[in-house]
Parts: C-alpha cells; sequence; structure tokens
C-alpha cells in the first residue's frame, strides 16, 4: 500500500536525530507548558515559533506539533493534582480528575489520563493515515446549519443525563450562555452586554477566566469551607507496583471513556473552527451519557477523565487536517502552525499532498513518534506530579491561589480579568452552596460563542425558516437525535407523575 | 483565548539576541521590551498572515533589539484592537496591524470615541484586492454568466462574506447596486471560514481575497470571475476588472502599520524606519507577488491623507449600505 510505504518513510524522516531530538524537546516542553495554569499549546507554539526558524521547516513543524501534543498530556496535571485546569482543553478532566485526587487516587488519575491520551493519539493519527482526504471533503460537507445541530447534540447529552437536577442544570447553562454571549456581535459588529460600560466586557469573557475562576479560585474556597482548614492531606504512595495495578484498573473502569474520546474528538476535531475544547467536552458528555453508572460521574469515574483526555489529543490531529488539507486552522494553536508555515514558504492547501510528500509524511509520521515519546515521558514524570500531592493543604491553597491569578492574567495580559476569576471563584462557591452543577456553565460558555453564529447563519440562508435543521441530509438527523435527548427526562418525569398519581387511586 | 507570554517571550528574545550580534546603533531610541504587535484580527485570517509573517522577517533578519509580540484582538470588526491601543500605557511600544475596519469601525461606531487621527502613521505595507470567486461545479465561468445566474434565481443566491458593514459586504453591494441583484448575504467571522464553505459550496460565492482562495484556486476548484482592482492582476490576466465593465470603482483592504496615539517622534521614526527595511526586504517583496498584493508605498504624511480620503470614501460607502 502506496499510504504506508509514505508513512514509513515519514516515520524514518522523524527518526533522524535532528528530528527526534526535537520531538523529545518539544514533547518535554509542552508537557510542562500544559501543565502551567493558564498557558496551553496556543501559548506554547506562539512562543516558540520564532525559535523554529533556527532550523529546516520540516523539522520546525514536528517540533512546534510535538509541543501540540505534549500540551495536551500535560494539561490533564494540573487539572488533576491542583484541580485548577491546565489549558482549556482539559477543563474537563477537572470533572473527574480531581475528585479522584482529593480520594488519593491521584496515580489512577494521572495513568489514566496518560493512556487514554495515548490512545486517543493513536486512533487519530491512524485515521488521519487511512482517511485524510475523505475526511477533508467530510468537513466541508459540515455548514453552517450542521455545526449548529452538532452544538444541539453538545447540551442535549448534558441536559438529557438523568440523576442531575435538570432545571438546575438548564439555568447553569442559560448562565453560561449569557456569559458567552457577552462582547461584540460577529454577525452585526455591534456590542451587546457591555455591563456598565465597563471597556473590559467588550473583547467578551474568555472560556479560561472563567474555568480558572470557577475551578481553580471556587474549588479552594470550597475546600476551605468544607473542612475549615484542616485538610488531612492524602499521602498517595507511588510504586511501580501501584502503577502497575493503576494500570490494569484505568484499562479496565476507562476503556470506554477512551473510545468514545478518540473516535468524537478526532471527529470534532476535523471540523474547522471547533477544536479540542469542544471536543473534549462533548466526549465528557457522552460518556456520562452511555455510562452504566453515570451517578459516578463527578465524583471520580475513570471514563470521566480518559474520555476528555483521549478526546483532547485525538482532536488535536485531528485539527491538523482541515489546516493541512484546505489550508483552515481547526483550532487556535493551528491557526498559528498555518502561520508559521506560510513563513517556512509552504502553502497549505489542497495542493500541499501532492506538492510536499515529504513534508507532509514527515509530519504525519512525526504523530506516531511524538506519541509515544509523550506517554513515556508523562509517566515517567506522574511521582514528581504525585509528589506536589504531599505537601499540606495551608501550602497548597496559597499556591493554587497564585497559579490561578498568573495563569488568568497570561492568557490575555489584562488586569481586568483577574477581577472576573476572583468574581467567578466567589459565585461558583455559591452556586456550589446552592447545588446548581457548574459544568454546563462552562460548556455553554465554550459552545455557545459557535451555536449562536451557525444558528442565525443557517437561518439567514433559509430565509428564517427553522425546517433547515430537519430537511439536510446530515442536519436532520443530528438535529432529531439532540431533540430526542433533550426532551427524555422530560418524558420520564411525566410518567414518573403519572405513576404516582395512578397508585393510591388503585 | 489569546497569544503569549509577554515575559516568556522575552526571555525567548533575549536568548536569540545573545548569540546573534549587537545591531549598530543607527538610531536614537530603540525599543527598551518587547513590542506589543497588536492585530485588527482573530488567528488564522489575512491580517493575521500577514503579521506573522512580518514578525518573522524581522526575526530572521535580526531587525529589532526587542521581539514583536503578536496580539490578536479582532472582537467587534477590530473595536478591540483599536481600545486597545488608544489607551496604551506605552504607546511607544504599541504598534498595531491594520485593515480597513481601521477605518470603517469608527465610522459605524461612534460611541467608541476613535479618531484615527490621533494615531501615528508608519508604513504603508500594500493594498489587498478582491475578486469575485465561484466555485467550479457551479458551471458559471464568466461574470456574464454569473450576473444572469443571480437573476434567474431571485433572491435565493447566497454569497458569504465577513461581518456586516466590513470590507467584503461593501465590495458586495457595491456589485450588486451596480447590476441590480438581489443577493443573500451570509456573515461570518473571517475570510478564512468563507473561502471554505465555499469549497464545501454551503455559499455560492465570495469576494475573498486572493491570498485567501489562493489554494483552492491551484487546486482548481475555485473560478475567479471579476476582479475589483485598477487594472489586471498579473497573476489572473485572464479576469476583467469592473472598471473594464464600465463601473467606476475599485476597493483593496489596506495592510499598514499604525502606531498609537501619543507616540514619540523618536520612536515613530524608529518603526518607520523598521518597516521601511521590511518592505524592502527580498521575503516581503516576494509576499507581494505570491499573493498577488499591489504595493503603495507612502511617507507619513501621505498616509494620514490617504486616510482622511479613506475615511470619506467610506462614509459614502456605507451611507449607500444603509448604515
Amino acid at each position: 500500500m502506496d499510504v504506508l510505504l509514505l508513512l514509513g518513510d515519514g516515520m524514518l524522516l522523524s527518526l533522524q536525530p535532528l528530528n527526534l531530538m526535537m520531538i523529545l524537546i518539544g514533547v518535554t516542553l509542552g508537557l510542562f507548558i500544559g501543565a502551567m495554569p493558564g498557558l496551553g499549546s496556543v501559548n506554547g507554539v506562539a512562543i516558540l515559533l520564532p525559535v523554529t526558524f533556527l532550523v529546516p521547516p520540516g523539522s520546525a513543524i514536528i517540533f512546534l506539533a510535538a509541543i501540540y501534543y505534549g500540551a495536551m498530556y500535560g494539561g490533564a496535571v494540573s487539572s488533576i493534582t491542583l484541580g485548577i485546569p491546565g489549558a482549556s482543553t482539559a477543563v474537563a478532566t477537572t470533572f473527574d480528575g480531581r475528585p479522584l485526587a482529593k480520594q488519593g487516587r491521584a496515580s489512577l488519575a494521572l495513568v489514566t489520563a496518560a493512556l487514554a491520551s495515548f490512545i486517543g493519539g493513536t486512533v487519530a493519527n491512524v485515521l488521519f493515515t487511512l482517511f485524510a482526504p475523505l475526511l477533508a471533503s467530510v468537513a466541508l460537507s459540515f455548514g453552517p446549519p450542521e455545526v449548529f445541530a452538532l452544538m444541539l447534540l453538545a447540551f442535549a447529552t448534558f441536559v438529557g443525563l438523568g440523576g442531575d437536577d435538570i432545571p438546575k442544570t438548564i439555568f447553569s447553562i442559560c448562565f453560561g450562555l449569557v456569559l458567552g454571549a457577552v462582547g461584540f456581535d460577529q454577525i452585526s459588529g455591534a456590542p451587546r452586554l457591555v455591563l456598565f460600560d465597563y471597556n473590559g466586557f467588550l473583547q467578551g469573557i474568555g472560556f479560561l477566566v472563567l474555568a480558572i475562576g470557577v475551578y481553580g479560585i471556587g474549588e479552594m474556597l470550597w475546600t476551605i469551607d468544607q473542612t475549615r482548614g484542616d485538610v488531612t492531606a492524602t499521602t498517595p504512595k507511588m510504586t511501580v507496583k501501584g502503577m502497575a495495578s493503576d494500570t490494569k484498573e484505568a484499562a479496565k473502569r476507562g476503556w470506554k471513556g477512551t473510545m468514545i474520546g478518540s473516535f468524537l474528538g478526532f471527529f470534532v476535531g476535523v471540523l474547522p473552527a471547533a477544536g479540542a475544547t469542544p471536543g473534549s467536552l462533548m466526549s465528557y458528555g457522552v460518556a456520562k451519557m452511555v455510562s452504566r453508572n453515570p451517578d459516578e460521574f463527578g465524583k471520580g469515574s475513570p471514563d470521566g477523565v480518559a474520555a476528555p483526555e483521549a478526546a483532547n489529543n485525538s482532536a488535536s490531529t485531528g485539527s491538523m487536517l482541515p489546516m493541512l488539507t484546505l489550508g483552515i486552522p481547526g483550532s487556535p494553536t493551528t491557526a498559528i502552525l498555518l502561520g508559521g508555515m506560510v513563513i517556512w514558504g509552504l502553502v497549505p492547501g489542497p495542493r500541499l499532498f501532492v506538492d510536499e510528500q515529504e513534508f507532509v509524511w514527515g509530519l504525519i509520521g512525526s504523530f506516531y513518534i511524538s506519541n509515544v515519546a509523550a506517554l513515556l515521558i508523562n509517566l515517567a514524570f506522574i511521582p514528581v506530579f504525585i509528589w506536589m500531592l504531599r505537601m499540606p493543604f495551608t501550602i497548597l491553597a496559597p499556591m493554587i491561589f497564585v497559579l490561578s491569578i498568573t495563569g488568568g492574567y497570561a492568557a490575555t495580559r489584562d488586569m481586568f480579568d483577574i477581577w472576573l476569576i476572583v468574581g467567578f471563584g466567589i459565585g461558583a462557591f455559591f452556586m456550589r452552596k446552592f447545588d446548581y452543577p457548574l459544568a454546563p456553565a462552562v460548556l455553554a460558555i465554550v459552545l455557545g460563542p459557535i451555536a449562536e453564529p451557525t444558528l442565525r447563519q443557517s437561518l439567514l440562508l433559509s430565509s428564517g425558516d427553522p425546517s433547515i435543521f430537519f430537511t439536510r441530509p446530515v442536519a436532520g438527523p443530528i438535529t432529531v437525535i439532540a431533540l430526542i435527548l433533550i426532551f427524555m427526562p422530560l418524558v420520564k418525569v411525566i410518567r414518573r407523575q403519572m405513576g404516582k398519581r395512578k397508585k393510591p387511586a388503585s | 483565548m489569546k497569544m503569549t507570554k509577554r515575559t516568556l517571550l522575552g526571555m525567548a528574545g533575549a536568548a536569540l539576541m545573545a548569540v546573534a550580534p549587537m545591531q549598530a546603533a543607527a538610531q536614537d531610541w530603540q525599543p527598551r521590551k518587547p513590542i506589543d504587535f497588536v492585530i485588527m484580527a482573530g488567528a488564522g485570517g489575512g491580517a493575521d498572515q500577514i503579521a506573522r509573517f512580518i514578525q518573522a522577517v524581522a526575526e530572521q533578519e535580526d531587525l529589532t533589539t526587542r521581539p514583536l509580540v503578536p496580539n490578536n484582538k479582532g472582537g467587534g470588526s477590530g473595536a478591540e484592537a483599536l481600545i486597545h491601543v488608544s489607551t496604551a500605557s506605552d504607546p511607544d511600544h504599541t504598534i498595531l496591524v491594520t485593515l480597513n475596519s481601521f477605518f470603517t469601525t469608527p465610522l459605524r461606531q461612534e460611541n467608541l470615541g476613535i479618531d484615527i487621527q490621533t494615531f501615528t502613521p508608519v508604513a504603508m505595507m500594500g493594498v489587498d484586492p478582491f475578486v469575485l470567486w465561484v466555485h467550479k461545479d457551479s458551471g458559471i465561468t464568466t461574470f456574464d454568466e454569473y450576473v444572469a445566474k443571480v437573476k434567474e434565481m431571485d433572491g435565493e443566491f447566497v454569497m458569504g462574506g465577513t461581518g456586516a458593514g466590513q470590507e467584503d459586504s461593501i465590495v458586495i453591494a457595491y456589485m450588486s447596486g451596480a447590476y441590480d441583484l438581489d443577493i443573500k448575504y451570509i456573515p461570518y467571522d473571517g475570510g478564512g471560514a468563507v473561502a471554505k464553505d465555499l469549497a464545501g459550496q454551503q455559499i455560492m460565492a465570495t469576494v475573498n481575497n486572493p491570498a485567501e482562495a489562493k489554494g483552492f484556486y491551484e487546486a482548481g476548484d475555485f473560478v475567479p470571475l471579476l476582479a475589483f482592482s485598477d487594472e489586471r492582476m498579473p497573476a489572473y490576466p485572464d479576469v476583467p476588472t469592473i472598471k473594464e465593465m464600465g463601473h467606476d470603482f475599485s476597493y483593496y483592504n489596506q495592510r499598514a502599520i499604525v502606531g498609537a496615539p501619543g507616540m514619540s517622534d523618536e520612536a515613530a521614526a524608529y518603526y518607520q524606519d523598521l518597516f521601511t527595511q521590511i518592505y524592502e526586504s527580498e521575503q516581503w517583496q516576494g509576499y507581494l507577488t505570491s499573493e498577488s498584493l499591489s504595493p503603495l508605498w507612502m511617507d507619513a504624511g501621505e498616509q494620514r491623507d490617504y486616510w482622511a480620503l479613506q475615511v470619506e470614501n467610506h462614509q459614502s460607502l456605507l451611507a449607500a449600505l444603509g448604515e
């Protein structure tokens, strides 16, 4: 097979000493950049782009792709150990990773994250290798109505979950949607919801700002409140034997989430404009929905760690696809990679696979190698990450506070965001006190800004006729499934009520 | 999410400088810290590509003693960037990569209180023409066929472009008026997304810049029908201009660098000299040719006059649009 020959050549190319060195340095740097709260792959790639002019373009992009990869692994680390999302792509990892760590099972969570990342990355690489041109055409067939239908499905997976308080979930989603609408309207260009006419609101509320506020500051306040400062530090032990049994347990209790994340994440990543963050959140929702014990989610389910972690790695490979084949970035990070390629004199787009075969296959080959390197390096560092957890809470809490503040500032370099983080942290604390789920709000602020313009574009296309979401061949089935999921719990509630009424009568 | 952490880049820049020979001190003023290189558009679009290309040239040729740090602020058709730059605490280290929303956004949103004449002219790097594109599967090969098709579809012909009141909508509005066309217009957040949806035939035509459509054109997917440049473009010699059709109209997106309001004369002179060097570099001249940009070099005084003229032009164009 031609493809395998090309891939083999590509792998050999990426095993050349210079390229291999680039992979190892890139993955390690990425791991730490990803692990730093607030700094994600976008920042890592942007910061290090100028450094890459020292090496040939082929090696340069391998280096940057390795950073991208490493950051996807690293994001999980602070999500699990500190409860602050290391990067926007790892927010969903905090949902279950943090509870696991609090139960003293941080090593299980970290091992699960690493393995899921590895499998997600590998599945994505294989799909990429075999079906790149085909998938590019799938990405093109997704117009505004299809993207909106997909977003609707994502919301549905969060609403249609048994166990949660549905009115509170919907409130939480609406809260996130309103926050997501602050700033400039993309369609008309007019400012909206500029609260108190404060200029800081003009640029909108960053998703990471909300996530750091909610999970960094909010979580810290919550822990202090629950324990009155008297936290018995968990003393997780780290032995080779323990890691082996963790691996077994991760495989047993996380395989389902891993599979969902691997495929769904890749597919969402391939769609331009989506990227790894929505991919990981959607995978979490779906994993919870199909799980046999959804109640475990949010309280420390390995599946809940595996799904978003597999998805964010898978999506990061997926989002390379529209960049390389169409010249359109699928995520903020690939947008910067694209800029890099233009500078190196490569023209991403439909001709790249033909004109620059060696470059393309060298890059794809490097994905496989980077993935293996990232897994090994990550596993090697787990004991170090665990060690952080042994610190007493009186040291850890100020550290979380400082990291939340600096991390939030790093992303936009705007003092205004710091105040927002503190505000959201306090708000989140009270929402939690009153038992409001916070994850749906986080989901809404990510997906809202994608869903809203596509909804309006679709309705413009159809001159205001909503049937456009049902009549198109791809959008139709997705919309129907989403609506069923949304209304399923309602039907359940009505049936239960009817059952109750019948009983006293009989 | 926005780019880069300033301190880290500063460190990276310092590391690079340590190995590079110090530049001869030709000027009196030198930047003392990393330069905030604000981009009036999101990552990945035409303006962003250009900004990153410029940054790369400066880095490769070792033209600055402190790095240019790209900072995307694309919100609200560039209003976010205009506010950021006009309120910059250190105007000597803040410069802006502009497009035509530099003129249109302050006109459309007077409440922002932005007066572009307070900004400091630095360099006009070139102007980017607009071209009308259709997908090859539409069967349309000439502008006449396009006009006939739009009329036949009677309001159902769908075109995509950037947000309302921005460059693409101005070009399409002019063309619609001149040929009495009824077009359904779908706004997108950037030229890249527009080109992608034409490639997927979600929309039927666009007025992308050549740089944004080039890949699909070379792959044979896009067909150029009409150029909105003053003369035929060397890369597209068979594509007629709207001027040849008897309409006195041309429209370009400016690719210019401006300094923050209140920038000192010494700093302005430094940046003017820096961007003259970049403009004259082999890389930039090659970029102008490969991406079909037209050169339009101007000195600082000419740039101010050009701004005034553009504001006037856009006022009447927007008025015609009903904005």
